[in-house]
């Protein structure tokens, strides 16, 4: 479904992608991990067109888009939520989700646009009413709200990124199953980029780890989590928190 | 969306406005009336795109190629105005084309893009009076007079028509206003001002979007423009063109109300009360005076009185409205584009 090769990211003379290739199956959940700086939000942006890439290609069901722009990868059926949530405060809940809805997918017609925010709102668990001011979500709810914008605009593959980011033990459990539910109901390949390895490796079916700009693992959630590079450049900045995540990761993935 | 009281409101109120030159006649009257509603009507042109943070100060240029391609073409060519107005809007279009595609393209937004309007404007009015031979330069333009058909001529007269004509083009603007804000447009115009990047995320053409608002604005205020000039005979580079009457525009908007349809419509009805007070009281002392007096408004306002006289008028009216979507911090930020 998504086959990239050869990826570079030059910001001047500092080189934040590496020559990152990778592919991603239909049906798949891949997590991406890496330590701050190591170039998962700028694979992100550059699969969803924020950032143009220096070099390589980027292969999406058999189109190359890599620097297209942003919304035309968005209507190709790629869509994306932001580390921050980054709602429209100037519009209401179900108006956020309703023009995702409708530019999302190809200014097709008002009702589809309206038809796909509430559906997309009843997946995330956020209310339909069509009044609802984005100023009484909490952090839980404005990524919620991300999502369902990401939603209505009807992508095959979702880049979620690091959505977990500020909610307590149960929000992160819930959200990593809808993320999940999303895959497993609507069919929606994803790729999701976290920082809190443990709900992730529960979820996903295969991870890559980024270190620097460069691809430095990738494979099982169970396999990863014991390589013993990942656990150095990654999990070593908290060896002790870390070697139990990858202990417990181990354990839930079954390996 | 409008309810059924508001569409009667709204039809009392337009007879009411049709009616009156037929019963009231005092020609200085009307002649006031007719250019609060030309100008009303450019003021709202101007708060099309104003109300989404794209503040121009070009929008004088536009007004200025409306009205000066207009004459020349009546003039030189004896174009007549149905045709000479059409063509004026397409070259204010035009230009607002080619300002505006590099701009959003490259993304110069907040200050630098009012920076990049505020030359437009300055240079239009450097053109209309460096050709001086075909503008008269700051002499002034004045239409020649039509020998033949008046109609053709767009050259009437008596003041109702001219009310008349004048009330049809600002309804016009209203109704254009309400369109775009009950389009899906808006939503995305909303979201292009909060959050270029969120918006393209949505799957939003940031650049098309922000095109098609400007195109739209600038072919309204060159209609503006044009009929001014029509209804004046009379046009200058700085009375229809310039920095000045770009910041008139912004004045206006801002004192009214960007928020809502009525707004600009309601900055028309002080700034013209006020130039003219200024004009009978104090005669050719107070030249300039009421420039002055908008530039404190305007300070006032942005600090005291964000949303407008009309649009803090209409929220006191209605204290639960149902969506608040111009917040204070809203009209502070266009005020301050980028803040």
């Amino acid at each position: 479904m998504l086959e990239v090769n050869g990826l570079v990211k030059r910001f001047g003379g500092f080189t934040a992608v590496n020559n990152v290739s990778f592919k991603v199956d239909e049906g798949e959940i891949l997590g991406l991990i890496g330590p701050n700086g190591s170039g998962k939000s700028t694979i992100f942006n550059m699969l969803s067109g924020t950032l143009a890439p220096t070099s390589g290609s980027i292969l999406f069901a058999g189109h190359e888009i890599a620097g297209l722009a942003p919304h035309r990868i968005i209507n190709s059926g790629i869509g994306r939520t932001f580390q921050i949530p980054r709602p429209f405060r100037r519009l209401t809940i179900f108006e956020n989700v309703a023009l995702a809805g409708f530019y999302g997918q190809g200014r097709h017609s008002r009702a589809r646009a309206e038809e796909a925010a509430e559906r997309s709102l009843a997946m995330v668990g956020l209310p339909t009413d069509r009044h609802a001011s984005v100023d009484g979500l909490g952090a839980a709810g404005l990524k919620k709200l991300e999502l369902a914008k990401a939603l209505a605009t009807a992508p095959k593959l979702l880049l979620a990124d690091e959505s977990l980011g500020g909610l307590d033990e149960a929000e992160m459990d819930q959200a990593a199953d809808m993320l999940r539910n999303i895959r497993d109901e609507l069919g929606i390949t994803i790729i999701w980029v976290e920082h809190i390895m443990g709900v992730l490796m529960r979820v996903v079916d295969r991870v890559m780890v980024l270190d620097h700009g460069e691809k430095i693992s990738e494979g099982l959630p169970s396999a990863v989590a014991g390589d013993p590079r990942v656990i150095e450049v990654y999990l070593g900045t908290d060896a002790e928190t870390t070697q139990a995540a990858a202990a417990e990761a181990r354990r839930r993935a079954g390996g | 969306m409008m309810g059924q009281g508001r569409l009667a409101a709204w039809g009392i109120g337009l007879a009411a406005l049709v009616a009156l030159p037929f019963v009231y006649r005092d020609p200085y009257h009307l002649h006031i009336l007719v250019l609060i509603l030309i100008w009303s009507f450019a003021y709202t042109s101007w708060s099309m795109m104003g109300r989404f943070g794209l503040v121009s100060l070009g929008h004088g240029g536009f007004m200025g190629i409306g009205a000066y391609v207009t004459a020349l073409l009546w003039n030189h060519l004896g174009l007549s105005p149905w045709i000479g107005i059409p063509i004026s809007m397409v070259a204010a279009g035009a230009l607002a084309l080619i300002v505006g595609y590099p701009c959003f393209r490259f993304r110069i937004t907040g200050h630098y893009f009012v920076l990049v309007t505020l030359a437009l404007s300055g240079i239009v009015l450097q053109v209309i009076t460096a050709t001086r031979d075909y503008t008269g330069g700051s002499l002034g333009l004045t239409p020649d007079r039509a020998s033949g058909n008046k109609l053709l001529a767009l050259q009437f007269d008596d003041k109702t028509t001219w009310y008349l004509i004048a009330l049809a083009v600002w309804l016009f603007g209203i109704v254009v206003w309400h369109w775009v804000d009950r389009s899906m447009a808006r939503y995305a115009l909303e979201a292009i001002s909060e959050d270029e990047d969120a918006a393209a995320a949505a799957g939003v053409d940031v650049t098309a979007e922000k095109l098609k608002i400007t195109l739209l604005s600038a072919l309204m205020t060159a209609l503006a423009g044009a009929i001014y000039c029509q209804y004046q005979m009379f046009i200058t580079p700085d009375t229809v063109s310039g920095i000045a009457v770009s910041l008139q525009m912004v004045f206006a908007a801002i004192v009214g109300g960007l928020f809502v349809s009525l707004g600009p419509t309601v900055g028309a009805i002080i700034t013209i009360l006020l130039a003219e007070t200024l004009r009978i009281g104090f005669g050719t002392k107070a030249v300039g005076w009421d420039n002055l007096v908008y530039g404190v408004l305007l300070v006032l306002f942005i600090i005291f009185l964000p949303k407008g006289i009309l649009g803090s008028l209409l929220d006191r009216l209605k204290p639960q409205r149902k969506v608040p979507r111009a917040h204070e911090q809203e009209a502070v930020q266009i005020a301050r584009p980028g803040a």
